[in-house]
């Protein structure tokens, strides 16, 4: 069974923007995937149809076999975790215990299953030792670590990220990118970070305008150059896909 | 007295603070001088023993408030507060918007520092009364901002099973002896009062 099928998935804004014109995505159990594409490709659209956070006016989302819909709200949001690009956006909490504990408590998990999640959660970002800090006294790396985890505590099937990496020095990207690669979990990754799709990713789908422009190996979709130019996604200087490990 | 002792504030520190209830005080030093009644002569100035009394009692309150105010708010780390409120049986909400803003209030501020710099950054450094125009739609673009963080933040929640309710999180029990401490200082206090009525 697929992790994920999106099948003509059409949105238009309140206000009369069209940002999907009828999307198709499937992506299988324990697959990690890179959504590239501009600004303003609907990518970030597309991310907030996952868990019904934004209900599309036409097409269908499932998530493990399960189609969304108001009914199930609370059973796919449970499956589906989203990490937003702002972790100031995602940890509201006074203490990133509480923030790591909101996801679960809201499933109605308590006691010592609770802590036991909290606990594994943070394990997984390598952030134990700061259970009782306040968010705001984090470093931005740490933030987006905790950012992960609030998630993980719901033990989902499938991570959502949007733009991972954005704001993170060199050296918070590497701790994110070991930390993403230890993890058994489906993946969809948006991101403008090329080199980082391809590390992290066996297969990307090139977004434009609304629809899906391409979809294949990474490395391929990277080389293709035609398709990259078609669709305003460019290489950092000096990054050849075809050379690197 | 004992309680500040036992709090190790450093006094300074605690004056200090409580320079905040200064505009109280100057209303206070009025009362006696405008208030009616019976008056009294000290050192030449005509004083109203009522507005005396009045300007007193409002003193050592509002001393004594803030001064206790300020003795939680520098022992008690903010999330203590917060989980002491919700222990007391505060609303699930108030607690919830107190949360909300102290955890967002430095998000806010250093939002409010980079629109100032931006100001700067080209050019615009006016004296104090000129900046008011700029300040007034600095103001109207946070609180724009502000606004619609405030949807993002409503959109993560949601996407983590939020319906409505913020789920009960506090992990500190209350033990007798906490509570007995807690008691000591409004006991003391009402023993003060009773013995003063007697």
């Amino acid at each position: 069974m697929n992790a994920l099928e999106v099948s003509g998935l059409a949105f238009a804004y309140p206000d009369g923007l069209q940002a999907l014109f009828g999307v198709d995505l499937t992506v299988a159990r324990g697959e990690r995937v890179a959504l590239l594409g501009p600004n303003g490709a609907g990518k970030t659209t597309l991310v907030l149809h996952l868990n019904g956070v934004l209900t599309a006016g036409a097409g269908s989302v499932h998530v493990g076999g399960l189609e969304l819909n108001k009914a199930n709200l609370k059973e796919i949001r449970k499956r589906v975790a989203i990490v937003f690009q702002d972790p100031d956006d995602q940890l509201f909490m006074p203490t990133v215990r509480e923030d790591v504990a909101f996801g679960p408590a809201n499933l109605g998990i308590r006691g010592a299953e609770l802590d036991a999640r909290i606990h594994d959660a943070l394990a997984a970002v390598g952030m134990t030792e700061h259970v009782h800090r306040p968010p705001h006294h984090l470093s931005y790396g740490q933030r987006r670590r905790v950012a992960v985890a609030t998630v993980l505590a719901m033990h989902p099937e499938i991570l959502v990220m949007d733009e991972p990496t954005s704001n993170l020095d060199p050296a918070a990207k590497r701790e994110l990118a070991d930390i993403l690669k230890g993890l058994d979990l489906t993946m969809l990754m948006v991101t403008h970070d090329m080199p980082y799709a391809l590390e992290l990713c066996e297969r990307a789908v090139v977004m434009n305008e609304g629809t899906i422009a391409g979809d294949g190996p990474t490395r391929e979709m990277l080389a293709d150059e035609p398709l990259m130019r078609a669709n305003r996604l460019e290489l950092p200087y000096g990054f050849d896909p075809s050379f690197s490990p | 007295m004992a309680l500040t002792l036992n709090a190790r504030v450093p006094p300074l520190t605690l004056l200090r603070r409580l320079a905040i209830e200064t505009p109280f005080l100057i209303f206070v030093v009025a009362l006696p001088f405008v208030a009616r009644g019976e008056r009294l002569d000290i050192a030449g100035l005509s004083l109203s023993v009522e507005g005396l009394w009045g300007a007193w009692n409002i003193f050592v309150k509002a001393t004594l408030g803030a001064a206790a105010m300020m003795l939680l708010a520098s022992t008690t780390p903010i999330t203590s507060i917060l989980h002491g409120l919700q222990k007391l049986r505060v609303p699930s909400v108030i607690v919830a918007i107190a949360g909300f803003m102290i955890r967002y209030a430095d998000v806010i501020a250093s939002e409010m520092r980079r629109m100032k710099v931006g100001r700067q950054s080209r050019g615009y450094e006016p004296r104090v009364l000129w900046q008011a125009r700029a300040l007034a739609s600095s103001a109207g673009t946070l609180f724009i901002r502000s606004y619609e963080r405030g949807e993002r933040v409503h959109l993560a929640m949601m996407s983590r099973g939020y319906s409505g309710t913020m789920p009960e999180l506090a992990e500190v029990d209350a033990s007798p002896t906490d509570w007995l401490t807690a008691f000591l200082v409004p006991a003391v206090a009402a023993m003060i009062c009773v013995l003063a009525w007697l």
